[in-house]
């Protein structure tokens, strides 16, 4: 018995392989592919414009600032937005993109989501104080455009933002 | 007065360096792991190459948490032939499992390789294969072999052969017009390939379920848009116009729709892209956010993260009756969740009551929840959990002492933890998304 066992060792495999002599086997004819570019939209890119210098100065603040996981609007910015809407209330020709970003806390998509709600939500004030809708666009870069680097409060509390961007 | 221009996406198979590989440590093993040895292969007709077969299975074993490879210098003998073979070697050492290989290289670069997987104590061969393959195929022949092995004495399948797609940043302080590469790699990172780079944030890679294409997303300054990349073809197709601001792509197991996320109206909702038609439906609304949604592998649900009851919470819609469940309820949040590949559990990002991210799963049939990782002051914020195709472990991006986006990975057991340590690129490795098995 010992003895068959020491030859079926041997054997066996050696059956095995003449049994099924090219088992997994690898396909040699891999192609190589070229790269093809990415077709892009174009984009517009808007032409950034200062507000003029006899203005409000508050006009010069173009960033407002939100609690973690919030989007509403804390009191001390109220007075910058209203000097925001009342300018495009003003300036018909004008066009203001709210930008909304958060910290790098939390998942990357409902970082998208929440920056996009901090825009929304300037946006709706903005409104609300005298702007016309039709002049405000929203994007949101959720937690991709860091404005601090660093992992602790010192730099998140100022990466959760609404940034304006005026165009005309 | 409109500027003009024209953002440059460059698609292209070039990678930042060929040898741009992460190493991995085991930074807590599972009681019983087996010890294996894997002799190095012997060779004929050419020079042995210098990381040889055995040390890649080696090091996809030990990777998986299961198995404790035997270091050469701790082997007795190095048989590469069943003839010299003398189990005694190793059952002085206790060491149960032994496999050995030999490599025969024709002239015409053909390579014929045999392995063999022994059974110490009972003196008894478990397999013998043959491969046959080209030199640029031997890294795969050696992930074909770990399977082997793997599925051998588990009895389970091995995800070696499999593919990791993943996004690097790159520091603000780069002097490239790009800081963002989104990836795919082998299993174990080696063979990286770049899909795409972009000075524009690259996010939420999602494999189809046949692991032939990837969903991902580009933020740019107008909103974010989608793009579909044919891995045969190796090709880029954007679906959705920036304007649209749809994010968090998710495929539907018959790989005809896609879940997204539609970032729009301050709260954002899901909708499902027909991918023949272009045709969009909003299937989920409310007014607070919607977001990231998976479908099931049955095809009849979606899970997706929701504030609808104030605080973000995984629910479960049914497609049959549009019903909506909660199915999380500790913590502040539960967000993101991803499936194992038999639909039984999922994956996702658990903000604790002392707001700190762990990854969790949930078994879907008891909603009973556990936490497989506990941030440390050293490893902070889990996020971007993904199971293996195998549903044996969950890889996932933390920080690392102060370095974000460090990929780690968690046996589903919680028993094996690892890091994967990202020493030559000054990037970060971000949203790992691990494929499904690859026939």
């Amino acid at each position: 018995m010992k003895q068959f066992l020491k030859w079926a060792v041997v054997l066996l495999p050696i059956l095995w392989l003449i049994g099924c002599g090219g088992t997994p086997e690898k396909k040699d004819d891999t192609v190589v592919v070229e790269p093809k570019p990415v077709v892009e939209e174009k984009i517009v890119e808007e032409k950034i414009v200062e507000a003029p210098p006899e203005e409000n100065p508050l006009l010069k603040e173009l960033k407002i600032y939100f609690d973690f996981d919030k989007s509403d609007i804390k009191p001390e910015f109220k007075a910058i937005i209203e000097a925001h809407a009342q300018n495009l209330a003003k300036n018909s020709n004008l066009s203001l993109k709210i930008e909304g970003h958060c910290d790098e806390r939390g998942t990357t998509e409902y970082n998208m989501a929440l920056g996009e709600r901090r825009a929304a939500s300037v946006s709706k004030m903005l409104t609300l104080m005298g702007a016309s809708a039709s002049q405000i666009s929203t994007v949101s870069f959720g937690e991709e455009r860091p404005e601090k680097e660093g992992h602790d409060e010192s730099a998140w509390r100022w990466n959760r933002r609404a940034v304006f961007v005026y165009s005309e | 007065m409109f500027a003009r221009s024209i953002l440059a996406v460059v698609l292209s198979l070039w990678a930042i360096n060929s040898s741009a590989t992460l190493k991995i440590e085991i930074t807590e093993g599972a009681a019983g792991a087996e010890q294996v040895a894997i002799v190095p292969f012997g060779w004929a007709g050419a020079a042995k190459p210098k990381e040889g077969i055995a040390s890649i299975v080696s090091a996809d074993l030990h990777r998986s948490g299961r198995f404790n490879p035997v270091a050469e210098r701790d082997m007795l003998a190095k048989p590469t032939d069943p003839q010299q073979i003398n189990f005694k070697n190793w059952r002085i050492l206790e060491i149960p499992y032994l496999v050995i290989g030999q490599v025969q290289v024709e002239p015409n670069q053909n390579h014929t390789i045999v392995v063999r997987l022994y059974d110490v104590f009972r003196q008894t061969e478990l397999f013998g294969k043959k491969f046959k393959a080209k030199n640029f195929q031997l890294r795969a022949v050696a992930h074909q072999i770990s399977d082997a092995i793997y599925e051998e004495l588990t009895g389970e399948r091995g995800a070696f052969s499999t593919k990791l797609a993943y996004i690097k940043k790159l520091p603000k302080t780069a002097k490239t017009d790009y800081r963002y590469l989104l990836f795919t790699a082998d299993a174990d990172t080696h063979n990286e390939r770049l899909v795409l780079r972009s000075k524009n944030p690259i996010i939420s890679p999602a494999w189809s379920s046949n692991s032939k294409k990837l969903a991902f997303v580009v933020v740019r300054n107008l909103g974010s848009s989608i793009y579909i990349y044919d891995d045969e073809k190796n090709e880029s197709e954007r679906i959705t116009q920036s304007r649209e601001k749809f994010s968090a792509p998710a495929w539907s197991p018959d790989l005809s729709k896609l879940a997204v996320q539609a970032n729009r109206d301050g709260g954002s909702d899901i909708y499902i892209i027909d991918l023949k038609s272009g045709k969009r439906q909003r299937v989920i609304e409310h007014w607070s956010i919607d977001a990231e949604p998976i479908w099931s592998p049955d095809g009849g649900s979606l899970i997706f993260t929701s504030e609808r009851g104030g605080s973000a919470q995984l629910y479960q819609y049914y497609f049959d009756n549009k019903q909506i469940r909660r199915l999380t309820f500790e913590g502040r949040q539960n967000l993101r969740a991803s499936f194992s590949p038999d639909g039984k559990m999922i994956t996702f990002v658990h903000l604790s009551n002392d707001r700190k991210y762990y990854i969790a799963v949930m078994d879907m049939e008891t909603l009973e929840m556990r936490m497989l990782t506990k941030p440390s002051h050293q490893e902070t914020e889990h996020e971007s959990p993904s199971f293996a195709p195998n549903g044996s472990m969950v890889i996932y991006a933390a920080n690392y002492q102060n370095q974000r986006g460090v990929l780690a990975a968690v046996s589903v057991d919680g028993g094996v933890h690892q890091r994967f340590s990202n020493e030559m690129l000054g990037g970060e490795v971000h949203e790992p998304a691990w494929s499904s098995f690859l026939d």
